[in-house]
This record gives C-alpha cells, structure tokens and sequence, in this order.
C-alpha cells in the first residue's frame, strides 16, 4: 500500500477506489487508455492499478514524444549535427535515443557538436553568441512542446537571426488517436486524455472521438487522484451509455486551449502529409514542418538531409507498446537485453515511456510482479 | 522535457517585454510568459513551466500540489532543474 503510505489524500483516494468498484457491472471488462506519458508515470509511480478493480485496465498509449521518434529521423539529426559549420541542439531527454547509427551522445562523443539546451530559446541565445555558425534545434514534442519552438522561431525572424533553424519533429496527439481507434488489435472503452497537451489544443479536438467513434474522453490532471477520478468518470459515462468529452482538470487546462499558441503554431508551420512514428509506421497528417512563410528557419531545407529509413530492431516491440497493445514486461527483451542504461528501444528512454516508468517503479509493486511472472 | 513545473513571478525582466524572471524550486531564472499575454500576471502569480515557456496560470495551492508530485519523481524532476539551471534565455 505505497500508495496510501505516500498520498496526501489517502481517504480521497479509497473512496474513489470503491466507487470505481461498485460502478464496474459484474463479468465485464474495462480498459482505457491514459494518452500521455505523463500519466503512465503516475501510474506506474503510485502503482494506481493495484487500486483498480480486476475489471478495470489500463493500457498506455503513444504520449511519449521522445518514444516515438523513429530511428531514421535521429540518424539524419546526426548527419546534420556532423557538418563542421553546424550546433546541433536538443533538450536532455533525446540525447540517448538510439538511431540506426547510434544516439546524439555517441555522436557527441565523436566529435559532432550537440547541445544540450533547456528551451529553444536557449538554443537562439547560442546562435546569436555563433554567429558564424548554423545553429540548428531539435523540434520534438506533442503540442506541449510545439508552441515554444513556434515562439522562439517567431522571435527569431523579429531579430533577423539568420543562423537558427530548426529540425521539426513536432508531432500531433489527434492523428495518434486516430491511428489508435483505427487499429483493429485494441478494443478500447474510452480514453483518459492529455492534460498538458490540452492546454494548448482545448477540449473541442477530441469531440470526433466521442461522437463517430462512441468512446469517452476525461481530460485528467497529473496526480493520483486526479487519474482515480478520471477513471470514475469514465466508467460514469460507460455505466449511463454515454460518451463526451470531459475535463477532470479544468483547473489547468482551459475548455478553448490557448489561442497564442495555436496562432503561433499556425503560422509558423503546417501540416506534413504523412510522417513516421517509431512502431506505428507512417501515419497521415501526423506531424508539422515550417511552413512557406518560415522556410528560412527549416533546417530540412537549408540543409541536404538524406531522409533515413530505418526498420527497427527485431527484438524491439516498442510499436506494440506503443499501441497499448503489450504491457512493458511482456516485451522478450525488457528488463534484459533492454534496460534504461542500454536501451534497446525508445519506451526505455524517456521516464514517460512506459517501459522506462515500469522498469523505475511499476517492478517494485508485488501485484505487478506477480502478474509479470505469469505472462 | 513534458514535465509542467511550477515557477512564481517575481517580476518582469528587462532583456525583453515577452521575459519575465521567475522562482522554481529557488532557482530564479527568465522564462518566456507571451503565451499568456491576456492573462495579467503580476508577482506572485504561479505559472507551469514547460521549456522555458509559461503555458497555464495556476492557483497557489495547485502549484504546491504540483510540486509535491514533482518531488517524488526523483531523478526526473532533479533532470529538469539541472537542465533549467543551464538555462539563461533572453
Ligand atoms: S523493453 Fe525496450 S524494446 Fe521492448 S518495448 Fe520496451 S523499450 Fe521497446
């Protein structure tokens, strides 16, 4: 009972889990998938499915920006980062993503001059500080992430940095959940949605998933509680044959997003016609690049960039957990041949993905252990 | 890097009219707070930070909340406020 011992709200918290109980109808089953990486973490972290009823599943889904990039997309980052004329700059969380040619680090480590940078507005610092060389940012993230690449490209063009550009990889939550309701391995009953992301995007994106597709979506807040109460709505919504969007966590993400952002992101780059997720493949209008006005800040264009295409390790089933579809330890290589310090795959990369989240903390529930002993 | 963490205003900054200086965790660094222009921040106001930019104006005892959840993640969050020292936007 880690849960209990750590939680501020620990009589919240069982009240919830018993209405979470007695909404499930006997004999039947309810899995829903937390979008974000974020919440796998939390789950993970506070072992919240040891508070679940049996009924009640949670699969994690593809939320986990550094997760999805594929392997090609890191190798042709490298291969701009080796030119002598180019700073290649990334946040910390990437540094480790295996391509097919090795990571950033091992990049680094051979020479090529790779940043790590806090915010893209540090990497413009370091273009304005370099002048005579091409400072280039790596763009990845969900729509969390987005808006501050857009801002700083804006801010660029207003000062005239003529060095800076970015490698856009920023990636799109809706087209992801589409790919998910389209795959035909997942029955899912509804969804609990990103909070960050939904900051910016607003709750009005996720209307189609309740509506064409007849699936529940809670937007949830990040902690414990704030995920029990998300499931509890969710189940609501079955119980009652409902299906909306809901926002458990209004006190933080506003029903209409934020329009600077989306303004921002509008202007400063467009839709891609299709893109490439690790294990998913590609999926249509998935992802953005710069857009006409801004293709002085597109390193894609400045740069000759081979477009790598890379399959992905045999052994690797990030895809599949990605889609939700297995859980991190029924992977053949997790926890073995697959570890945080050697990670084979992206889940076990980032502390949102969902292997990397288990391996931390999910192992050490004894429920867990048992369950990941018998699969 | 998707971590939201919580930061106070202290005040604007000079570098520039979209900056403004902010307290996380003790560390005071310039963030960026154009994102939230209609908002009308003022010094102690709370923000959740995300890569150097406030996305969302959040009340005092959410921050805390935050924060809180924060710490118990550990290595993540001491990544986040290593990277964030390294920060010095302008
Ligand atoms: S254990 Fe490693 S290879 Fe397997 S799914 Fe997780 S990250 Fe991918």
């Amino acid at each position: 009972m880690r849960f209990v011992d750590e939680y501020r709200d620990a009589a919240a918290a069982r009240a919830l889990a018993a209405r979470i109980a007695s909404r499930c109808e006997p004999g039947r089953e309810y899995k829903f998938m937390e979008v974000c990486g974020g919440h796998t973490h939390t789950i993970y972290k506070h072992g919240l499915e040891d508070h679940l009823p049996p009924a009640v599943t949670l699969v994690h889904g593809p939320g986990c920006p550094v997760c999805v990039i594929p392997m090609g997309r890191v190798d042709d980052a490298i291969h701009i980062a080796r030119r002598p004329d180019v700073i290649m700059t990334s946040f910390g969380d990437m540094m480790r993503v295996p391509g097919g040619e090795g990571s950033f680090l091992d990049a680094k480590a051979e020479g090529a001059d790779i940043r790590m940078v806090y915010s893209p507005l540090d990497a413009l610092k370091i273009a304005r500080e370099n002048p005579d060389r091409n400072v280039v940012f790596m763009g990845i993230g969900f729509e969390t992430t987005t808006p501050s690449t857009a801002m700083t490209v804006l801010r660029a063009a207003e000062e005239g940095v003529g060095n800076f550009s970015v490698f856009c990889n920023h990636v799109l939550i809706i087209p992801a959940i589409k790919a998910i309701l389209d795959s035909p391995d997942l029955r899912l009953d509804g969804f609990v949605g990103p909070g960050h992301v939904s900051a910016v995007i607003g709750c009005e994106p996720y209307r189609f998933i309740a509506e064409e597709h007849g699936k529940p979506l809670v937007v949830a807040g990040f902690e414990p509680l704030d995920i029990l109460q998300s499931v509890d709505m969710l189940l609501a919504q079955v119980g009652e044959g409902r299906s909306v969007v809901e926002n458990q966590y209004a006190r933080v993400v506003p029903w209409e997003g934020n329009r600077i952002a989306l303004e921002a992101i509008g202007k400063v780059m467009r839709v891609r016609p299709h893109f490439e997720w690790r294990g998913l493949g590609f999926i249509s209008h998935s992802a953005l690049e710069m857009s006409d006005e801004y293709a002085a800040f597109d390193a894609e264009r400045i740069f000759d960039v081979p477009g790598a295409r890379i399959a992905d390790p045999k052994s690797c089933q990030c895809g599949e957990v990605l889609k939700g579809v297995l859980k991190p330890w029924e992977c053949k290589v997790f926890g073995t041949a697959c570890t945080p310090e050697t990670p084979i795959g992206t889940c076990m990369v980032s502390s949102e993905g969902a292997c990397a989240a288990y391996y931390n903390f999910g192992r050490f529930s004894r429920e867990r252990v048992r369950e990941a002993t018998r699969a | 890097m998707c971590l939201g963490i919580p930061g106070e205003l202290v005040g604007p900054a000079e570098e520039h009219a979209d900056l403004a200086v902010v307290d996380i965790s003790g560390v005071r660094r310039r963030i960026n707070v154009a994102l939230l222009a209609g908002e009308d921040l003022k010094p102690g106001d709370w923000v959740l930070v995300h890569v150097g930019f406030a996305l969302s104006k959040i009340s005092e005892s959410e921050a805390k909340a935050v924060l809180d959840m924060l710490l118990g993640t550990g290595q993540a969050y001491d990544d986040e406020i290593d990277a964030l020292k390294g920060s010095d936007i302008t």
